[in-house]
């Protein structure tokens, strides 16, 4: 049962050097890199479950936390089971080198795609009641008794007939040697006493004093720090640079070049790191993409909207002959930019590497790609290699790729035996992301003499994140994650229309912008296209937007219940009054992503001179199941910041190969003063498990913009609105 | 050495002059509460009290800093985290990554003290601060907790795990 790998006896040696070594201006590691659980202290009593003498229970959590509390949410489904003291949980990561020496004991480490929760609930959840059946079963062993007699909570287990009570401290040890049980019967939902509550997350404290430590903030015995530039092309390369050129900074140790595209300053601080690497001189071989540029990607964009070839992601009836034969046609030609992640913590790793061993600390959504990435950049085999995970300062996707991670170990590599923490400065991130695909759609509806829709086209054209970052999931030129929202059937992100004839197909075309999952992926843009298009339909055929896509939605009735939920409660029916002698207009959107349905309607008012208010978004979703319903709302919320980011203001170009953008000053996001009232209503219907970290960005901008045409007649086609003038003639 | 006063104490350190004070508080001094997000005194991340005054600490030069000058950190805001704002912080669970959180708990904190029932369009202001998660409804919300003294009017009934409910 209690495996002591090696790794965690090479960390508490490690640990015990370091103390001994002692650090003048402090030591600091994260919480989750102590070695809490060495086997002397603690109780483990399955994979999931460590309870200590004094009833402390620490919860061992596989998936990273980076601001969406699944950290606490996961908690409260092995809590909930496990029948223990809410009050004295804690939570620890296991780390990658831990589960494959325990051959994938904690399953997937991998966190996107708000898949967190929903896909690790049910073994979780075993996980705390196959414990809470040992724990049972030790103190009727003690008492020799028939488990069937004993019931347990709140971490005390009651022989029923004598009345008789043990705490789970003190028969851990003895339930820890117990064979994990097999049959297993899961609460039903409606039982739940922790779980589906408003608890408070379990990280917010350290959160509120600084003493919470990222990655950016390690501190080790003599550790060094790394600054570094990639070659601002893509796919561009070093050419040369002249070291000694800064050799007798202050602080500077070396300067190493990282892959054959990068260059990293080594020093004593990062700030003596970050401005020799300024002073660097440094001359690049653009390669072939010196002349890429946003304009010329447009027109091969443009091009894939007409082209004969397209790979068909939902498909009903003849749409192409519906539309030819049809008496009328709308058409209308929308596109979405490329955008940064922008994490506030910019990407940071810390390595330490010598010829046996590659340890690396790093907030990372997915420690077991994290870990295969350190044996590939390290040389070493991934059994001579661990991964320290910390608690991420926003991921959002960004943090599902392990490109800074590889370069942390190169940097590493070249200091042997020293540990080199590398962290990039803003304007490396800027321009080093992993951006969010860049599209154009042509939407084309067919209409019958009465108005209604015979057939739709939506062709797709532009980047597929697959292509770049797992080739082998594209299958005959067809990505399945463009079409994401769009499909016929599918718990995942199925189209909640039915169309008399639909054909959603998408012609791929890959420019030299790395792209990468950027939280809600594409469900973003395909919600726009959709969204945006059907009310410009209603527009065109002069019906209330609400009560056309209630038409369209008969055959869909979860999606058509959360569009129903926000309309009864914005009040749908009653226009909204007047807020400062501006009048207020509505827009709608729903969509299903990430296994949830969610819709949205958005007040907004637009002044003569063009200015846009947003007053008020309401939201609605339904989950199947609410674990954390005060969580659950504050996600929504995000993803409205997240999502008004995009539709207000994001927007990465290009220009002779590389990102214009820097910072923040040319890369505005949404602040304290552009957001709306958000109001949520959580509406989870059972009898399935849906994601929430993402699916409610992707209605944002369609129920901003259609809000807007409300208010203007204008519809904007193209993001960022800040292009676009909405002054009224 | 040069010499600053942090959090009520006189630190010595070793910096160039031209060194910004936030990494002479995250380097030379190890207080790693201040953060770095964007150094060109845009997101607010870096916020510290300087005599009072919210300051965006990436893009002052610690030569600028004299030795009598407070300077107060998160880590100094309170011995324990008591401090009103923080207090609040916790009772509406408002951070959720949490890297922005130090910089916001500063200028809300100065805020406060200036205008201790600050309007809508005060908060507007005086938050200008970066938070890419999300957490601005919940920053406003806690903001007017603190000035009306109480966390119930947030409404967001959050059970903590001490039993009690914001």
């Amino acid at each position: 049962m209690k495996l002591l790998n090696p790794s965690n006896v090479d960390r508490r040696h490690f640990l015990k050097l370091s103390a001994a070594t002692g650090l003048a201006i402090g030591f600091h590691l994260p919480q989750n890199a102590l070695a809490q659980t060495t086997p002397a202290d603690v109780n483990e009593i399955n994979v999931w479950v460590v309870v200590k003498p004094d009833d402390t229970v620490v919860i061992r959590i596989a998936r990273s936390e980076m601001g969406q509390g699944s950290l606490t949410g996961l908690a409260q489904l092995v809590a909930e089971e496990l029948e223990c003291n809410w009050a004295k949980v804690s939570t620890e990561y296991p780390t990658p080198g831990q589960s494959l020496a325990r051959n994938r004991a904690w399953g997937n480490f991998s966190t996107g795609g708000s898949r967190g929760i929903r896909e690790s609930q049910e073994y979780v959840r075993k996980g705390g009641a196959t414990a809470r059946m040992m724990l049972v079963q030790a103190a009727a062993n003690e008492w020799k008794v028939p488990a069937a007699e004993c019931s347990a909570a709140n971490s005390i287990i009651t022989h029923t007939p004598t009345g008789r009570t043990l705490s789970y401290g003190k028969v851990a040890t003895a339930a820890g040697q117990l064979a994990v049980p097999t049959a297993v019967t899961l609460k039903d939902p409606k039982d739940w006493k922790v779980a589906g509550k408003r608890l408070a997350r379990l990280d917010t404290v350290d959160k509120v004093t600084g003493k919470q430590i990222y990655g950016a903030d390690l501190q080790m015995p003599g550790m060094l720090n790394a600054a570094i530039k990639d070659c601002p092309v893509f796919g561009g390369k070093v050419k040369s640079f002249n070291a000694s050129a800064i050799a007798k900074r202050p602080g500077v140790k070396k300067v190493v070049q990282v892959g054959d595209s990068a260059v990293a300053v080594v020093a004593d601080t990062w700030w003596r790191a970050k401005t020799a690497l300024d002073a660097l001189p440094i001359e690049w071989d653009e390669g072939p993409n010196a002349k890429a540029s946003s304009a010329a990607t447009a027109v091969i964009l443009k091009a894939g909207l007409d082209a004969p070839e397209a790979a068909v992601g939902n498909s009903q009836g003849d749409a192409k002959a519906a539309l030819a034969s049809a008496g009328r046609k709308i058409e209308a030609v929308y596109s979405y930019p490329h955008q940064n992640h922008a994490t506030m913590e910019p990407m940071n790793a810390t390595a330490r590497w010598t010829p046996e061993k590659c340890e690396v600390w790093t907030p990372t959504q997915n420690g077991e790609s994290a870990l295969a990435a350190t044996s590939e950049a390290s040389g070493l085999p991934a059994r001579q290699c661990e991964v320290y995970k910390i608690h991420l300062g926003g991921g959002f996707g960004r943090r599902s790729m392990t490109d800074w991670i590889r370069q942390s170990v190169e940097i590493a590599k070249q200091m042997p035996g020293t540990p080199v923490k590398l962290m990039w400065t803003r304007e490396e991130d800027m321009q080093h992301g992993r951006y969010h695909p860049v599209t154009h759609c042509k939407m084309q509806a067919g209409l019958d003499a009465q108005g209604n829709i015979t057939a739709v086209h939506m062709r797709l054209s532009g980047q597929s994140i697959l292509a770049a970052v797992n080739p082998q999931g594209v299958q005959n030129g067809r990505d399945p994650v463009v079409f994401q929202g769009l499909l016929a059937t599918g718990l995942e992100g199925s189209l909640g229309y039915t169309f008399p004839t639909l054909l959603v197909d998408h012609a791929m075309r890959n420019p030299s912008v790395p792209p990468g999952f950027w939280r809600g992926v594409n469900l973003n843009q395909n919600a726009i296209y959709m969204e945006c298009f059907i009310d410009e339909i209603a527009s065109a055929t002069q019906q209330d937007p609400l009560a056309l896509r209630r038409k369209l939605m008969t055959q869909h009735p979860k999606h058509l219940a959360v569009l129903n939920a926000v309309a009864q409660k914005v009040g749908w029916d009653t226009p909204p009054p007047d807020v400062g002698g501006q009048k207020v207009f509505r827009g709608l959107a729903q969509i299903m992503g990430f296994g949830s349905y969610v819709a949205a309607c958005a007040e907004v008012s637009v002044s003569k001179d063009g200015e846009l208010k947003i007053h008020r978004i309401v939201a609605s979703t339904d989950p199947g199941y609410a674990v954390n319903p005060q969580q659950i709302e504050a996600q929504v919320e995000g993803s409205f910041v997240y999502g008004l980011s995009a539709a207000l203001f994001g927007e990465c170009t290009v220009k002779n190969g590389r990102i214009e953008q820097s910072n923040f000053n040319d890369y505005p996001v949404v602040l304290m003063r552009h957001m709306p009232k958000v109001e949520t209503v959580l509406v989870p219907s059972g009898g399935f498990w849906g994601g929430v970290g993402e699916p409610t960005i992707a209605v944002a901008a369609p129920a901003v913009l259609n809000a807007i045409f409300a208010a203007t007649g204008k519809r904007i086609r193209d993001l960022p609105l800040k292009h676009h003038n909405l002054k009224q003639a | 050495m040069a010499k600053i006063n942090v959090n009520g104490a006189t630190r010595q350190f070793k910096a160039e002059p031209d060194t910004p004070l936030l990494w002479v508080l995250r380097e030379q001094l190890g207080m790693t509460g201040t953060k770095y997000g964007c150094g060109i005194a845009v997101c607010g991340a870096c916020t510290v009290h300087i005599n009072g005054v919210p300051t965006r600490s990436c893009v002052r030069p610690i030569s600028s800093v004299g030795p009598r000058e407070k300077v107060v950190t998160i880590e100094g805001l309170s011995p324990n985290g008591s401090h009103p704002v923080q207090k609040a912080w916790v009772a509406l669970d408002v951070p959720q990554c949490g890297y922005c959180q130090s910089g916001m708990v500063m200028a809300a904190a100065a805020l406060l003290k200036t205008k201790p029932n600050p309007s809508d369009a005060d908060i507007d202001a005086a938050m200008s601060n970066i938070c890419r998660c999300g957490t601005y409804n919940r920053i406003r919300a806690a903001i007017k907790a603190v000035a009306q003294g109480s966390t119930r009017s947030a409404g967001l009934d959050i059970q903590h795990t001490n039993g009690s409910v914001a």
